[in-house]
């Protein structure tokens, strides 16, 4: 196996990945709530009084990220996006990542980094589920084709 | 005072993702591709996550009550069915295809990215879609 060190982060991606675990942790503490994008996502497309206000400032938190980075990071630890994918690839890909979410009931946030730390067997099977398609995908796509 | 904890949660979750490289799409595909040079970036994201979330998750767990003073919602789905497993492999299919998972598209998106924003809105359709063929089935 080749490693491509040249674009290894070991820090910055730890230092990501604990974020994501604070927000995971905090939002669970605090609220009772399970960080999952596609939950979010899902509780806003059909509304409930009871939880849409939690979604909504979450949501434009998230959204804010990017404009909050500019302003308080360094340039050198912001990654700039390289999409190879061209827009219909684009397209049948948001397709399948929100059909498919959906079905499986989560995502990356929810199963991956909620379901885990909760030691969830069902989560790790999405996991496994996802991160082996994914594999097989780009093994397809930058080898195959 | 609940709303900004959740902005501030928010926040500090997109500042994860934009760290971490999980919104390059081309970092996010270098990590799937084990045949090729491989960037293992992404294992350190997950782990460093998780590491954290057992600890939060951890004490959640010794307490009765959030402290919001709502209940914890914890996860009451433990089957694992076709569902789980065709959703969750369909969509491994299209993270592959563009590189976006969809925390990470909604704040490329949220940064200008004309690509993140019709893959967000290629998604919400998807979403809205699974509730149609739910729908029908029932």
């Amino acid at each position: 196996m080749d490693i491509d060190w040249h674009h290894f982060t070991l820090g910055s991606s730890l230092l990501g990945g604990i974020l994501l675990g604070i927000a995971a942790g905090v939002l669970f503490l605090n609220s009772g709530r399970i960080l999952g994008i596609t939950g979010i996502l899902e509780g806003l497309l059909t509304p409930t009084s009871e939880d849409s206000p939690w979604r909504l400032t979450f949501l434009l938190g998230l959204l804010a990220s990017p404009l909050v980075a500019k302003l308080i990071l360094p340039a050198n630890l912001l990654h700039v996006p390289r999409i190879d994918a061209s827009w219909v690839v684009v397209i049948v890909a948001g397709l399948l990542v929100g059909f498919g979410t959906r079905w499986g009931a989560g995502c990356t946030s929810g199963h991956g980094i909620c379901g885990l730390s909760l030691l969830s067997v069902r989560s790790l099977v999405a996991t496994l589920s996802f991160m082996c398609t994914g594999f097989i995908t780009v093994f397809v796509i930058h080898h195959l084709l | 005072m609940q709303r900004l904890i959740e902005f501030a949660v928010g926040l500090i979750f997109g500042l994860g993702l934009l760290v971490s490289g999980m919104t390059d799409p081309g970092k996010v595909q270098g990590f799937l591709d084990l045949a090729g040079a491989w960037d293992p970036s992404l294992a350190f994201v997950m782990g460093g996550a998780v590491m954290v979330g057992l600890l939060g998750f951890g004490i959640a767990k010794k307490k009765t009550i959030s402290l919001s003073g709502a209940p914890f919602n914890w996860p009451e789905m433990k089957q694992i069915d076709r569902s789980l497993v065709l959703g969750s492999s369909m969509f491994g299919v299209g993270w592959g295809l563009a590189g976006f998972c969809p925390g990470p598209a909604l704040v490329t998106m949220a940064s200008g990215n004309g690509k993140a924003f019709v893959f967000v809105l290629a998604m919400l359709a998807g979403m809205v879609l699974f509730d149609r063929f739910k729908k029908r089935d029932n």
